[in-house]
């Protein structure tokens, strides 16, 4: 019928609506960013350890390094505390704890990424600067802020790949005598291992691309980080700070962060999607 | 149970006391510290929120007044959005499950819904300020705002709807197209209104994530606190808004307040996320 | 297959698999007359409930199809380019073993076949809603309650409210398909008299649930075994005085 094909037509235009913003999107971010990049310099702008745009200086290196650091803060407090959180909606916590922490989780998830940097700066950056010194806004304090921030997002995926773990592995091993520990421990986390990988790749590439609350919190500091006390610029605060009032060359070269963030991003999310594909058993 | 069967040093009955007694503790202290949060914004920031609050303008570039524009802004900016997603996103997954079987074109829009779903925020401001501001001569605006926050929940209306409309039985389609309707017309008379539900949940989902959107709005609606008077007024919203009086240290009684009202939206939205969800439940254990 | 009855649907040499090489149908050639009961019967896997999908295009809908031969109704090929799919549905209705009513009122259900063919004069629509429940046997009982939900009736009456939205469109054919499968012995014999009553008037294709079911009602039946056609005579020289070995057997109930 005439009229069901034109719908089908509609619909399908649409439907490429996801792929055609994206490729929009990936355009206008290297078409204004790449030619910055080379314009500066590959090597100096990957590898430069100077930040001065006033006096033409584009290296990234201190912040690429200020947010690993941040980043990998930030992995080693939220990925225990997620899948801990995981295992015990899985496997340990009966239906009505769940049903008490499954909106808890959703509501942490929601809560606004400005709201957590406030928090953080009123909260932990003072606590920071009495108890361990510095000047409070730091590494540390980003990675507390954004371990948090991403450990709903382990959680979630998490539960998904230990859920995914059939029924008879477990029951395989508590038939040999192992207590749900042990089960758990050696043959549930080594059987969902994969998707449990992909949620830290996926949460890494949140915690590299977070930028509001990192800005509020860790220091905006252009030298390269010693100690986690230190305070240091990601890549993401300083876009975020600079393109407000940056221009000309100094904007492009902010464009040309974004193309190393993005590019950094697609292949870590790539990665994930890589070590969920389903197996063909 | 011998330990040369497990080769254990420590007792196995010793593990598993410790870590389940780790694992409970991980979930309290999750759900401690989300409280702590919680409190600590209503508790210093609800004594400020009164009527007077939210509905006058701010004053003194923040310091005095309340915060109506910023509420108006947001709320006007992330209708917009998903008056603007929302067709893209359910045409799109509606397209995928009932109008094609795997192919590679599925795959390729499946891609791309997932990769826009993981594109930072800031690189969506970048985006829609190189593009909508400028390219698009778009200026800072309601607009320019919009669009940019469409395009950044698309994939999660996608994937809801996706969802949403997989669950419903493949029982109604048949009975449909058995009684004469056409493909369109089966969708439209019994899946989507089965589907309802769970796409509104996530349409809400999306609406939650523009409210909370800071980095890609500051650079594509600006940061103007004058009451929007059209699509291209430029518009600050609360997330915004709370960032610059947090960042600028302009009032911390103004942050607080308009951080409380913040917490408080995502509170209701996240309430009505789950009353959907329930209300799915309930629907679907009636068949 | 004598003149005085002419022929519904002519099948020739039907052949049809699913995916993985799978056939479900092999060879079969087979003329159902209008306006009588028409039972396909035999053990499961013998390809009926595929006949059945095939007869109003149904299995259009799955993947990675084989399919070879013909298939007529009234003398025009159904998978012709260019057919109207959903006309040829609303000729051929279809109602399922299970009852499946559609989430809305007795009304809704009822009104949806002619609805969705553009109907919209309340009138007229009353007036279908009251003919197509009649038919089903089923006006009585729910005359006052058109309202209320599909999902408060019985089995019984959900499986009746299916055939009333079946026969709502004024279908030339039925195809059921084990249609009492789900009902207590009451309501399957007042559907078994529906039929009978509509069969005047309707060609009725129909797998039973039963052998009995189907030594009761059919006019015609057939006979299929692992996607063959066995045997295809009058209802009681099929299951009276079968001719193929195979068919006694199982109406026997020797096997299946």
């Amino acid at each position: 019928m005439r009229s069901d094909r034109i719908i089908e037509a509609i619909l399908f235009v649409s439907a490429l609506s996801a792929i055609a913003a994206l490729v929009v999107i990936t355009f206008f971010i290297f078409q204004t960013g790449v030619p910055a990049i080379f314009r500066i310099g590959v090597s100096d702008f990957l590898f430069g350890t100077e930040w001065a745009p006033t006096r033409g200086h584009y290296g990234i290196l201190t912040m690429m390094a200020g947010s690993l650091w941040v980043t990998f803060g930030a992995l080693l407090l939220g990925v225990p505390l997620g899948l801990a959180v995981a295992i015990l909606t899985t496997e340990f916590a009966p239906p009505s704890v769940v049903r008490v922490l499954r909106p808890a989780i959703q509501l942490l998830a929601g809560i606004p990424s400005v709201v957590y940097g406030f928090v953080g700066l009123l909260v932990l950056v003072p606590l920071i600067r009495q108890v361990l010194g510095g000047p409070g806004l730091s590494i540390l304090a980003g990675s507390l802020v954004l371990g948090m921030m991403i450990l709903p997002n382990v959680v979630s995926i998490s539960e998904d790949a230990i859920r995914a773990v059939p029924q008879s592995y477990r029951e395989g091993a508590l038939a040999l005598g192992a207590t749900q520990w042990q089960t758990i421990w050696r043959v549930v986390l080594p059987a969902a291992r994969s998707g449990i990988i992909a949620s830290i790749v996926l949460a890494m590439g949140r915690a590299v691309g977070e930028t509001m609350a990192v800005i509020m919190v860790v220091g905006n500091a252009l030298n390269m980080p010693r100690s986690v006390l230190d305070a240091t610029t990601t890549l993401t605060s300083n876009i975020g700070l600079e393109m407000g009032y940056a221009s000309g060359q100094h904007r492009e070269a902010l464009f040309g962060i974004g193309v190393v963030l993005f590019v950094f991003i697609m292949l870590l999310n790539s990665m994930a999607r890589w070590l969920t594909r389903t197996r063909r058993p | 149970m011998t330990e040369t069967v497990w080769r254990y040093k420590v007792n196995p009955r010793i593990t598993q006391k410790v870590g389940e007694a780790v694992i409970w503790l991980a979930g309290g202290l999750t759900l401690l510290i989300l409280m702590l949060l919680v409190f600590y914004i209503l508790w210093n920031g609800l004594p400020q929120v009164n009527w007077r609050f939210l509905s006058s303008s701010p004053m003194m570039m923040g310091r005095e007044g309340g915060i109506l524009p910023t509420i108006v802004g947001t709320v006007v900016l992330t209708l917009l959005a998903v008056v603007i997603a929302t067709p893209f996103g359910v045409a799109t997954a509606v397209y995928l499950v009932e109008y094609t079987r795997p192919s590679r074109i599925t795959e390729m829009i499946r891609f791309g819904a997932d990769a826009l779903a993981g594109i930072p925020s800031i690189i969506y401001g970048l985006f829609g300020f190189v593009f909508f501001v400028i390219r698009l001569n778009l200026g800072w605006s309601i607009l320019s705002g919009a669009l940019t926050l469409a395009i950044m929940i698309l994939p999660t209306i996608v994937r809801t709807s996706e969802e949403a409309l997989r669950a419903v039985p493949d029982d109604f389609r048949e009975v449909s197209l058995s009684l004469g309707a056409s493909r369109w017309g089966m969708v439209t008379s019994v899946v989507l209104p089965a589907a309802l539900p769970a796409v509104a949940t996530g349409v809400v989902l999306g609406m939650g994530r523009c409210v909370g959107e800071t980095a890609a709005v500051i650079l594509t609606a600006g940061s103007s606190l004058r009451l929007p008077t059209g699509l291209d007024s430029p518009v600050r919203t609360m997330s915004v808004h709370f960032y610059i009086l947090a960042r600028e240290g302009i009032s911390d009684r103004m942050a607080w307040g308009t951080g409380a009202v913040l917490v408080i939206s995502i509170l209701a939205i996240n309430v009505l996320v789950n009353w959907l969800a329930v209300r799915l439940a309930r629907r679907g254990a009636r068949r | 297959m004598t003149a005085e009855k002419r022929a519904k649907f002519t099948i020739r040499n039907l052949d049809y698999s699913y995916a993985q090489g799978k056939m479900a149908l092999k060879g079969v050639s087979l003329d159902i007359p209008a306006n009588q009961i028409t039972i396909l019967f035999g053990p499961a896997g013998g390809g009926k409930t595929t006949l059945i999908r095939l007869l109003n295009r149904l299995n259009d809908r799955a993947h990675s199809t084989q399919m070879s031969g013909e298939i007529l109704l009234d003398g025009q090929d159904i998978y012709a380019p260019g057919v109207d799919v959903v006309d040829l549905r609303r000729r051929v209705g279809t109602v399922f073993a299970l009852p499946i009513p559609l989430p809305g009122t007795v009304y809704e259900n009822v009104t949806y076949g002619p609805r969705m063919a553009g109907e919209r004069d309340r009138e007229r629509l009353a007036q279908i809603v009251e003919r197509a429940l009649r038919q089903a046997a089923l006006w009585d009982e729910v005359k006052d309650r058109l309202g209320e939900s599909s999902a408060e009736l019985s089995g019984g009456q959900q499986q009746r409210l299916c055939i009333a939205r079946a026969l709502a469109l004024d279908p030339e054919v039925i195809l059921l398909d084990e249609p009492t499968s789900g009902l207590d012995p009451i309501s399957a014999g007042r559907v078994e008299e529906t039929l009978q009553q509509l069969s005047e008037r309707i060609t009725i294709i129909m797998s039973p649930s039963s052998i009995q079911q189907g030594a009761r009602l059919a006019d015609w039946a057939a006979f299929f075994l692992m996607g063959e056609l066995v045997e295809f005579d009058r209802g009681s020289a099929v299951f009276a005085r079968p001719r193929d070995r195979r068919t006694e057997d199982y109406v026997t109930g020797r096997f299946g």
